[in-house]
């Protein structure tokens, strides 16, 4: 979605305004709301893609005015709306919710989106020449306006990763290769980048095509 | 920063009409708005002042947030959906005991012990895990060495992926548009922001982590640093060291 979160490559926001001795949060709604959203995301079975979906839908004025936890509310809020769970009733049909004895290990083993057990053959190898296709899609994407149509070099091959543009559309996980993808940083930005600095970019193998195809 | 009326209007009024009858996030925040008054005084009171963080909080906080937040702990909590000890742990968790301490760690091992530096440069999520450090945004490391040729700095320009194990929740900064849209495109120049200029046969390496590999930088060792034992080197090493944003 070619929406506001999309901001690589923009200017206009002004400088980088940094706290002295920043606390972790700056309320204590804050903390709660963080605290929510991974428990609750946790019960409901709710992915990132999901999350990041819903706060890609705010729109863009709402975006730059909220605060970060402001739009994770955002988020969730509409997320629990969306499976009925702000009405009456108790909850059914979701994953108990997660004890505090459990938290640590849960969230200590993590939520990884990597298949390793999925075997797909991979398209591309390490050194190939691709380019990133043109694509706009209505929902969530992880492929950057900044990085379309542009040509890049196949830098790593990270294995079997479910693919968030399709998890966040709720069809799946249709299992493919994410690829570390260097570009020069004069294919991005022209000709007065420095020659030598390059950008690295985690691409879903959708995202990809062979450079020699580019155009057709 | 305006107070913004549309947030609560739109959103809201839409989602607190779905149902009525008690049970509801709209009767939930109806029930807790005078109890709740005496708090946010108090919330407020804590903020700073100046920065981007502290206004943000504070402009969400008139707009409601501590209640709505509250409203929807309490309905979630009655549901079965969450458990409120729960909440209360993962809050420590990632308020106290995860933070850039855990990355400081492991850039201080990597410069005492060759032997670890190449594995963690080699495969970071296992060798980061030997020092007891994994899980939620870390499940897939990389870890990017700087040198005296080439310096990396990792951003995310869609969202706000960092690594959590070792470096813990990121600042505020890190998350908002000045950061996120310039890091990509003019990296020398926020790097001057930061006090941080590089001569220009530096070579600069930009990590957009906006997908599902999470970064850290393994910062130079700082000369002079010699004599020191590991757990002196760990206290050099800072979070913005780690983010590239800063020498060590």
């Amino acid at each position: 979605m070619n929406s506001i979160h999309d901001l690589g490559g923009m200017e206009g926001f002004g400088p980088i305004l940094r706290e002295a001795d920043e606390p972790v949060f700056h309320a204590g709604w804050e903390r709660r709301m963080f605290a929510l959203a991974a428990a609750a995301a946790y019960a409901v079975g709710f992915g990132d893609d999901h999350i990041r979906r819903e706060i890609e839908r705010v729109p863009a004025l709402d975006y730059l005015e909220s605060s970060y936890y402001e739009l994770w509310y955002r988020g969730i809020a509409s997320l629990l709306e969306e499976r009925g769970l702000l009405g009456p009733g108790r909850a059914q049909g979701l994953t108990p919710a997660v004890a505090a004895a459990d938290v640590e290990r849960v969230w200590g083993g993590g939520f990884s989106t990597r298949l390793p057990e999925v075997r797909v053959q991979p398209r591309f190898e390490t050194g190939d020449r691709v380019r990133a296709r043109n694509l706009h899609p209505h929902g969530h994407t992880r492929l950057p306006r900044y990085a379309r149509g542009k040509r890049g070099l196949v830098q790593a091959d990270h294995g079997v990763f479910s693919f968030a543009d399709s998890m966040a559309r709720g069809d799946g996980p249709e299992p493919q290769h994410v690829y570390t993808v260097m570009f020069a940083a004069r294919e991005l930005w022209g000709a007065d980048a420095p020659a030598a600095d390059k950008l690295y970019l985690d691409l879903w193998e959708a995202y990809l095509e062979p450079a020699a195809e580019a155009g057709r | 920063m305006a107070c913004s009326g549309r947030f609560l209007d739109s959103f809201e009024s839409r989602m607190f009409d779905l149902a009525d009858g008690s049970g509801t996030l709209s009767t939930k925040l109806a029930g807790i708005v005078g109890e709740s008054n005496r708090e946010i005084g108090m919330a407020s009171g804590s903020q700073g002042s100046g920065h981007g963080g502290a206004d943000h909080a504070h402009d969400a906080e008139e707009r409601g947030m501590a209640l709505k937040v509250k409203a929807l702990e309490q309905l979630l909590v009655e549901k079965g959906v969450v458990d409120r000890a729960a909440l209360d742990r993962l809050v420590d968790l990632y308020e106290r005991q995860v933070g850039p301490r855990n990355g400081a760690r492991v850039v201080a091992r990597a410069w005492t012990d060759p032997a670890y530096r190449m594995r963690l440069l080699a495969d970071a999520t296992p060798a980061i895990a030997e020092l007891g450090y994994g899980g939620s945004q870390g499940e897939n490391m990389v870890v990017v060495e700087n040198t005296a040729a080439v310096h990396n700095l990792v951003v995310c320009t869609l969202c706000s992926c960092y690594p959590w194990p070792v470096l813990g929740l990121p600042p505020v900064w890190y998350k908002s548009p000045p950061y996120r849209s310039r890091a990509v495109k003019d990296p020398r120049g926020v790097l001057a922001e930061f006090g941080m200029t590089l001569p220009t046969e530096t070579e600069i390496r930009v990590w957009d982590s906006s997908a599902e590999i999470r970064y850290l930088v393994l910062p130079r060792r700082p000369a002079g640093s010699e004599g020191l034992d590991e757990a002196a080197l760990a206290a050099l090493v800072t979070r913005d060291g780690m983010i590239g944003v800063a020498p060590v």
